[in-house]
């Protein structure tokens, strides 16, 4: 792997790993603060020199942070409605986003771009391209996550054009994309009636960061005796501001009321 | 599961902060976490030597400064001071908290030789 960006790891489709120029990182910032040569740290450290502890306060994230940042005034620009779905692995995030697609195609919402974050196999993007919309493959190998820096890569391979609803589908995870800025305009959960109501509490990190929850396969709700209820409030426990949003992509119960939030959204990422 | 890309976050910090070549290593890391930060402190120990490995911070010592978790309580309306994710609100008892902070993730300060 890459020591200076990291990058080594994960692979955007159609591209072999690094042969993009390093010239993204030339605009590194070097904010942080050092002190050097000012005699003592002013600080009282037990165990440490003073004339040897440098002062850094800078965010472990900070880097992904800035590929984030420029993903956002780069959409903005753009008038790109980012969302960056978050689910576990087998959660129906590909289908619903299969009959997001076809939904609002039929309504002529304007174009739709999809960036398919997964550890390995690019099916995911064939299915969405299946529907007609454009799709970027990113193989993370052994990460966990997207980060601002893959989906950077993602954006020049899609071009996506101005007034895009860009779907970010991230790797089935309910754990580490919680903590990694994409540059996105909101998170969404996607949480099936199959999972089990105590979800949002095992994994609150998740349903916290997200703005929507999308309760999912609905359909099978009266199959698997589960209370619709008590999920929504686990997830208001974990998250009193959520949106919750029962929802089957396989019905299409609940698909006009998820419709009508990226319409919101979209309304005010055009203002 | 992501501390080793936390730990490679903190390695281009460290880098960063120690390039000057009069450090010739680093010998210690300070690190802020917050108490909802979802860093796993043993996955994190066994990262940071690996990710280390090679740069100025191999063998270095990772010390970890707890921070509290923050979180504002919609039944009295102001904010508290909770030390699980899932904890009540210590004042009213109450079950609707938002986090606003105990997230921090910072690299504090290191010790250079």
């Amino acid at each position: 792997m890459c020591t200076v960006c990291g990058c080594g790891d994960s692979v955007v489709e159609g591209q072999t790993p690094h042969d993009h120029s390093h010239d993204h990182h030339h605009h590194h910032h070097r904010g942080q603060d050092l002190h050097f040569g000012q005699g003592p740290a002013g600080v009282a450290v037990a165990g440490m020199s003073q004339d040897r502890l440098i002062e850094i306060e800078t965010g472990i994230l900070s880097q992904n942070d800035r590929h984030a940042a420029a993903n956002r005034a780069r959409m903005a620009a753009l008038d790109i409605l980012a969302v960056n779905l978050v689910s576990s692995p087998g959660s129906g995030k590909t289908t619903l986003l299969c009959a997001t697609i076809r939904a609002m195609q039929a309504a002529g919402t304007g174009p739709v771009a999809v960036i398919e974050g997964d550890q390995q196999t690019a099916n995911d993007a064939e299915r969405i391209r299946a529907t007609g919309a454009p799709a970027c493959q990113v193989n993370t190998g052994k990460g966990c996550h997207l980060d601002g820096h893959m989906v950077g890569h993602a954006l020049d391979h899609l071009d996506p054009a101005p007034g895009t609803t860009l779907f970010i589908e991230n790797v089935g995870n309910l754990v580490c994309p919680a903590a990694f800025d994409l540059g996105e305009a909101a998170k969404v959960a996607v949480l099936s009636v199959t999972e089990g109501e105590d979800k949002p509490l095992k994994y609150p990190d998740m349903f916290t960061a997200s703005r929507v929850a999308l309760l999912n396969k609905i359909d099978l709700a009266p199959h698997c005796d589960v209370d619709l209820d008590l999920y929504e409030a686990n997830l208001r426990r974990v998250n009193p501001t959520i949106d919750v949003i029962r929802i089957s992509a396989r019905t299409g119960e609940g698909m006009e009321a998820w419709l009508g939030w990226l319409a919101a959204q979209r309304a005010q990422a055009a203002a | 599961m992501h501390e080793m890309s936390i730990c490679e976050g903190i390695r281009r910090v460290v880098e960063d902060a120690a390039a000057a070549p009069d450090i010739a290593r680093v010998t210690r890391v300070r690190l802020e976490l917050g108490r909802f930060a979802g860093v796993e402190r043993g996955a994190l120990d066994f990262a940071w030597e690996v990710v280390m490995r090679g740069s100025k911070a191999e063998g270095s010592v990772l010390e970890v400064i707890d921070l509290p978790g923050r979180a504002m309580c919609f039944d009295c309306a102001k904010p508290v001071e909770i030390n699980d994710r899932l904890a009540p609100c210590p004042d009213c008892g109450g079950g609707k908290l938002m986090p606003e902070g105990g997230d921090e993730m910072r690299v504090k300060d290191m010790e250079v030789a």
